[in-house]
């Protein structure tokens, strides 16, 4: 079977930087692609180019055929005849991608028009048969509705829509998933599966998630300073790798599964700037393996095996022994004692926020009330980590803000290392705003970007009177993994993972008990992000510090986590020791959200047993009676007798222990093992 | 949504009432009607000025905040007071609001349509001739106090009557020539060459931001996500400029229309005055050289007003442009 | 907490040269552009033309010559004389020089105290903001320049500095309210946040991480009301309503030199070419400084 698409020696450049430095691929009709880098390798890039998507000052060469059809340098009309109708495209974050001032429908439709010439009715009945393909709900009535109006998973699932809408032979996915929660991300990859198995069109699926490809994609193409470094089999890439460069990311993934507190093997450094690339091989900075030889010139790719191909002079020494698994889960190595030490630094219980909900930017109007934070309770001793869990709006960041302000929350009650809230005195606030510390999500903007780094440390010092800073910065510094240079610099000299440890170092400056640390990996690539954690696991361990971990990734969760609390539209579905959370979670919904974490390990992603949530989260506004979960509940769908179901329906159920240090707010909890 | 309006509205005429009792205010402060009779020949007696100024509720021997009380009793039934000279000013100013916004609107019209234009046809070519030669006239226009260019229209309107067409076709001095008798079609090309000069000037300006605020909203559309959504489905290039670029550049614009609409009425005074039109700003000007509180206060409450009702109606505007902003 | 041996011997590694500070780099941007150097340039001529100008002439504003009544320019009234027979050249510097002070002093009051309001309000919401606002809702909608005529009758000769107060109290609701909407947003942004959780009091905070981190839309925004604020005081002195004689404005000059435009062009033509130049000039020289700010905004080449 001839390829669909051929992408030959294809080279981007802006001005004088090049950003795709000869990518070649091709895919073949149902065949699936998966081209994997970090942010800055030029993968994205590479894929608007194909369609002659960039903007007139890219500089486009190398050749795309499509069915042996050349495109570059093809008419604007002609690619225009291409686009949308033989290759098309999903974009990643579907907010902005779909205009926001006409409706969904209408979107769809026109893509149905600009091919073929159909009446407005017909192309609309074509938009809402597209829609129910894309599983939207009621779409006859959901494609009359604005893009603001539909969730992200909607948004990207009527982009899906408007993808296949006229039958393509190529569709080019760029980080389709990305900014979507787990369970959508599983179902969304769902309808993609199905709207291939429709349409027969190859799929171009570019992402920087290695668990997706691992799961999805027949081959992959992993993509380093813009150049593809190691191209093969899944099995063979993540089985047989030999590139340094792939099995550094592998080794450098937090994994859901087994392994515990395997320590990560972080790549050292970053990425090279495109306009600044080393001489020889790019990634020979970094590389462990590197050699004088690796620095003469750029390797170009080695034929390694059948259709695996890798860029690196000693592939045949990379070995991935340990990313093989037999199927068998690995002994956990064995942990501290599962008793708990004595004293508490954190305390909550009952905490109640809600929100007016409004609705309308302009014509603001109350509509509602929004209850982010339901009733929680949780509790954090001395030198315990405990991860808050949960997707979006399940009221995560909601608690957090709470037990930062201090404040008398609205219900329930927050002691913080043995003081109330709610009875605070300046002073003791004071007292306690120095005992816990915080660390944000998003490294760049938790810094001002107008300070040094020294001004930045020694702010929380001056703030607190803690006389001269000068001799604490360098030992913060150090204690950060940070060159004592840095302190002379801004932040945005320095790289996302710096930022990330000068924000840490801020953090220990005023010696804290507890940390609260919001997302504080998220935003880091994936090569970077084994650092980040590593360091805060090194810390915790050595300065005796509490963590509340707050975060949506479940894998990052388990790798520094001693407890974990997974959260659901504002209440706790389960809390308990992560290894038995982990191991035999209890609450269908913790079940549901393992199942759909995806693993770096094609054999087996592809043996697993998902289970898929059915429909859309419901709103915190309007949150279902009795247990909150029970509507995308597959228990309550699938197993529950009609008698069985009244007690969801009317009762909320309470979170009860099950066993040691595990407990389930489900009537009809059971241990189930899923990952 | 109504429950909405109803507030807002409420607020803006709270707002108003504030805005022209605080103009009311100023105005009886600062300027002195007394001193309109001081230069008279023969010299008026202190007792019948008192009476006079006193009919007029511009005593300033009266306490101001019973002169105020006084006036917001009238404003509140729809009288505006007399104007130093004994006129009722609301009779006066009912005249003026037609020759201003007859002005304003020709100006507003033209100076957005063709700033909108000029501008989506800059940022359709960034860097190219076009955007260039309009970036580079915005810049000279924005530098251009109105008075300069008034006179600078004037002065040229006379160079062409003289050089170009011989005869006088650009005519300045008021809206229409004084005791012209010649049947409608004439009457109304007088007026139009009366129009051409002020209309111009209004316009350039005009032109001048709107083709600047066009072009910047139109190069951030051009950018987005979702007109590379709409070129991947296949609309030429063209096609999705113009479909998903242009709509939604527009809202703003539209917006900012209604908003300069409400600003023009007093920000047309400049003009009204040096082309000799007997509008509401002009009225204005000549109120502060004639110490004609009363005729201050009015303006002032139309011109608050006037804001108010359209940043009201930018809002309305917007909302019905951007379902984002639509009460759901 | 204690350190081990090789942590605090970190505190002794060499200190790396100081990046170029963020002035220079800015400067250099600034520069860079021909917008900006030509607008600095001009400006600066202008600046020297109104305070150096008037020492190379033998008339001074106040002086008449009797002898040559509207006389086109020569080599003893280089841009001729009015009416009255005052040198054109020497008023028009002391009104050049009037304006530009004006203008310059305008700006400044008015962006400091659209900084002040809005930072205030943004940061601490609740009533502060609602006042605030309300006082901004309030100024815009009686037009400023309506207010300013109402007033004229208080300014009286070589009463400019009121004048000049008024003015900013004028220019400042717009600025405001962008200032006030970003310090919402710069609130919610995690090294602020970061501040707050570890101590610092509000009012440090708006000083040391608010308002620097505005300081690029404030520089900016003060070059804007520095050409407003012209453009005002000449329209308004034109009629006047501003600047009163016997001080001279550039309004006031291009006001006399208007009504003998048609016969006499220099009377008219040299105030208004001044005025336009450097009003150009400030627009020119702020968008240079944008630029130079923040370099993404000019979107790529």
């Amino acid at each position: 079977m001839s390829p669909v698409l051929e992408v030959d020696g294809l080279e981007v450049a802006f001005g004088d930087v090049p950003v795709v430095r000869g990518l070649s691929y091709e895919v073949r009709a149902g065949e699936v692609l998966g081209i994997v880098g970090e942010s800055g390798a030029g993968k994205s890039v590479a894929a608007a180019a194909v369609l002659g998507l960039l903007p007139p000052e890219a500089k486009v060469a190398g050749s795309v055929r499509l069915h042996g059809r050349e495109l570059v340098g093809a008419s604007e009309r002609e690619l225009a005849r291409v686009r949308g109708r033989s290759v098309s495209m999903v974009f990643q974050d579907p907010l902005s991608a779909l205009t926001p001032v006409y409706r969904v429908g209408d979107q769809i439709a026109e893509a149905v028009r600009a091919h073929h010439r159909v009446t407005r009715e017909q192309a609309a009945v074509k938009a809402v048969d597209l829609l129910d393909l894309v599983g939207i709900p009621d779409p006859a009535r959901r494609a009359l509705a604005f893009p603001h109006e539909f969730s992200g998973g909607m948004r990207q699932r009527a982009l899906i829509a408007m993808a296949v809408a006229n039958d393509p032979d190529v569709i080019i996915c760029d980080e389709p998933t990305t900014a979507l929660d787990v369970t959508v991300q599983a179902q969304v990859l769902e309808v993609l599966k199905k709207a291939q198995r429709r349409t027969g069109a190859a799929i171009v699926l570019i992402t920087h998630d290695l668990g997706v490809v691992a799961g999805f994609a027949d081959r992959v193409l992993v993509m380093y300073a813009g150049r593809p470094v190691e191209v093969g089999d899944v099995d063979d890439v993540y089985y047989r790798t030999r590139m340094p460069y792939t099995a550094g990311l592998l080794g450098s993934v937090p994994r859901v599964d087994g392994g515990g507190r395997r320590p990560l093997v972080p790549i050292e450094g970053g990425p090279p700037e495109p306009g600044r690339l080393p001489p020889g091989c790019p990634f020979a900075p970094r590389c462990p393996m590197r050699v004088e030889a690796c620095d003469d010139r750029e390797p170009p790719l080695f034929e390694v095996g059948a259709g695996h191909r890798a860029a690196c002079i000693r592939w045949a020494d990379v070995h991935r022994a340990d990313v093989r698994r037999d199927g068998a889960e690995r002994p956990a190595p064995p942990r501290e004692p599962v008793t708990r030490r004595p004293r508490t630094v954190l305390e909550v219980e009952g905490l109640v926020k809600r929100y007016p909900l409004t609705r309308g930017t302009l014509f603001r109007r109350r509509t509602g009330t929004v209850h982010a934070v339901a009733g929680i309770s949780f509790d954090i001793r001395e030198g315990e980590t405990l991860g808050l869990v949960g997707e979006s709006g399940s009221g995560k960041t909601t608690a957090l803000t709470q037990i930062l302000e201090l404040a008398r929350p609205e219900e329930g009650r927050i002691v913080v290392l043995g003081r109330d809230t709610a009875r605070l005195t300046p002073a003791q606030r004071a007292a306690i705003r120095r005992d816990m510390q915080v660390v944000f999500q998003d490294p760049a903007a938790s810094l001002d970007p107008r300070m040094t780094v020294h001004d930045i440390l020694a702010e929380p010092l001056r703030a607190h009177r803690r006389g001269a800073p000068e001799g604490r910065v360098a030992e913060l510094l150090a204690l950060a993994g940070l060159d004592p240079a840095c302190a002379a610099r801004h932040p945005r000299e320095l790289s996302g993972g710096q930022c990330q440890r000068v924000a840490i170092a801020r953090a220990l400056a005023l010696e804290p008990r507890l940390l609260v640390l919001d997302e504080p990996v998220s935003a880091l690539d994936t090569s970077i992000r084994a650092g980040v954690l590593n360091l805060l696991g090194a810390l915790k361990d050595r300065l005796g510090l509490s963590y509340l971990f707050v975060a949506h990734d479940l894998a990052v969760v388990r790798h520094l986590a001693d407890r974990v609390a997974v959260m659901q539209l504002g209440r706790i579905a389960e809390i308990g020791r992560a290894e038995a959370v982990y191991a035999s979670p209890a609450h269908p919904y913790t079940q549901a959200l393992l199942s759909a974490v995806p693993l770096p390990d094609p054999v087996r992603e592809r043996s697993r047993e998902r289970i898929l949530l059915d429909g859309e989260p419901p709103s915190p506004a309007d949150p279902p009676s009795g247990c909150r979960f029970r509507t995308r509940c597959p228990t309550f769908r699938g197993v529950l007798t009609a008698e069985e179901r009244s007690l969801c329906v009317e009762t909320e159920p309470e979170v009860r222990p099950l066993g040691e240090d595990q407990a389930a707010a489900c009537h009809y909890a059971e241990k189930l093992a899923v990952v | 949504m109504a429950g909405f309006l109803a507030r807002r509205l409420l607020g803006s005429v709270v707002l108003a009432a504030v805005a022209a009792s605080l103009a009311y205010l100023l105005a009886a402060a600062a300027l002195d009607p007394r001193a309109n009779y001081a230069g008279r020949t023969p010299q008026p007696p202190p007792a019948a000025v008192d009476a006079q100024l006193a009919a007029l509720n511009l005593n300033d021997r009266t306490p101001l905040f019973e002169r105020y009380l006084t006036w917001a009793g009238g404003v509140l039934r729809g009288d505006f007071g007399r104007s130093v000279t004994g006129s009722p000013v609301g009779d006066d100013l009912r005249r003026r609001a037609g020759v201003t916004l007859r002005l304003v609107l020709l100006g507003l019209v033209c100076g957005s349509v063709l700033g909108v234009a000029a501008g989506a046809a800059a940022a359709a070519r960034q860097y190219g001739w076009f955007d260039r030669l309009s970036a580079g006239l915005a810049y000279l226009l924005l530098a251009i106090p109105v008075v300069v260019l008034a006179n600078v229209a004037i002065l040229g309107g006379t160079w062409a009557n003289d050089h170009l067409f011989g005869r006088r076709v650009l005519l300045v001095g008021g809206e229409r020539s004084a005791g012209l008798d010649a049947g409608l079609w004439a009457g109304l090309l007088d007026r139009l060459q009366h129009l051409i000069l002020p209309t111009v000037t209004l316009s350039l300006g005009l032109i001048a931001v709107f083709s600047r605020y066009q072009r910047n909203l139109m190069l951030d559309v051009l950018g987005a996500d979702y007109l590379r959504t709409a070129r991947a489905k296949g609309l030429s290039r063209r096609r999705a400029l113009v479909r998903h670029g242009l709509r939604t550049a527009l809202i703003p614009v539209a917006t900012y229309f209604a908003f300069v609409f409400g600003t023009l009425l007093t920000g047309a005074a400049f003009t009204e005055k040096i082309f000799g039109w007997h509008g509401l700003g002009e009225r204005l000007i000549s109120a502060v050289f004639t110490n004609d509180v009363n005729t201050v206060a009015a303006i002032s409450c139309l011109a608050a007003l006037a804001v108010l009702c359209a940043s009201l109606a930018a809002d309305l505007l917007h909302a019905a442009l951007d379902p984002r902003v639509r009460a759901g | 907490m204690t350190l081990s041996e090789e942590e605090v011997a970190g505190e002794l590694g060499p200190a790396m040269a100081a990046p170029p500070s963020r002035g220079r780099v800015l400067a250099r941007r600034f520069l860079a552009s021909r917008q900006g150097r030509a607008g600095a340039a001009v400006l600066a001529l202008m600046f020297a033309l109104a305070f150096a100008g008037p020492l190379f002439s033998p008339w001074s504003p106040a002086d008449k010559d009797f002898t040559a009544f509207l006389a086109p320019p020569s080599p003893r009234h280089w841009f001729g004389t009015l009416q009255t027979g005052a040198d054109v050249y020497a008023v028009t510097l002391c009104g050049l020089r009037r304006s530009l002070i004006v203008g310059l002093l305008a700006a400044l009051v008015s962006t400091a105290l659209a900084a002040l309001a809005g930072a205030f309000a943004g940061y601490f919401g609740g009533w502060t903001d609602r006042v605030l606002g309300w006082a901004a809702d309030l100024l815009l909608a009686l037009p400023a320049f309506l207010v300013l005529a109402i007033m004229s009758p208080l300014f009286g000769a070589g009463q400019w500095p009121l004048f000049v107060i008024v003015l900013a109290l004028f220019l400042w609701m717009v600025t405001a309210k962008i200032v006030r909407g970003m310090t919402i947003s710069l609130r919610q942004r995690e090294f602020v946040r970061a501040a707050r959780y570890l101590g610092v009091p509000p009012v440090k905070i708006i000083f040391s991480h608010v308002l620097p981190n505005l300081s690029s839309l404030l520089i900016v925004d003060a070059t804007v009301n520095v050409s407003a604020a012209i453009l005002a005081e000449t329209s308004l002195s034109y009629f006047g309503l501003g600047i009163q004689p016997p001080d001279v404005s550039l309004g006031t000059v291009i006001a006399d030199g208007s009504r003998t435009a048609i016969y006499a062009p220099w009377t008219f033509w040299f105030a208004a070419g001044l005025l336009v130049v450097t009003v150009l000039a400030v627009n020119l020289a702020g968008d240079a400084l944008r630029d130079a700010f923040d370099p993404a905004a000019k979107g790529p080449r």
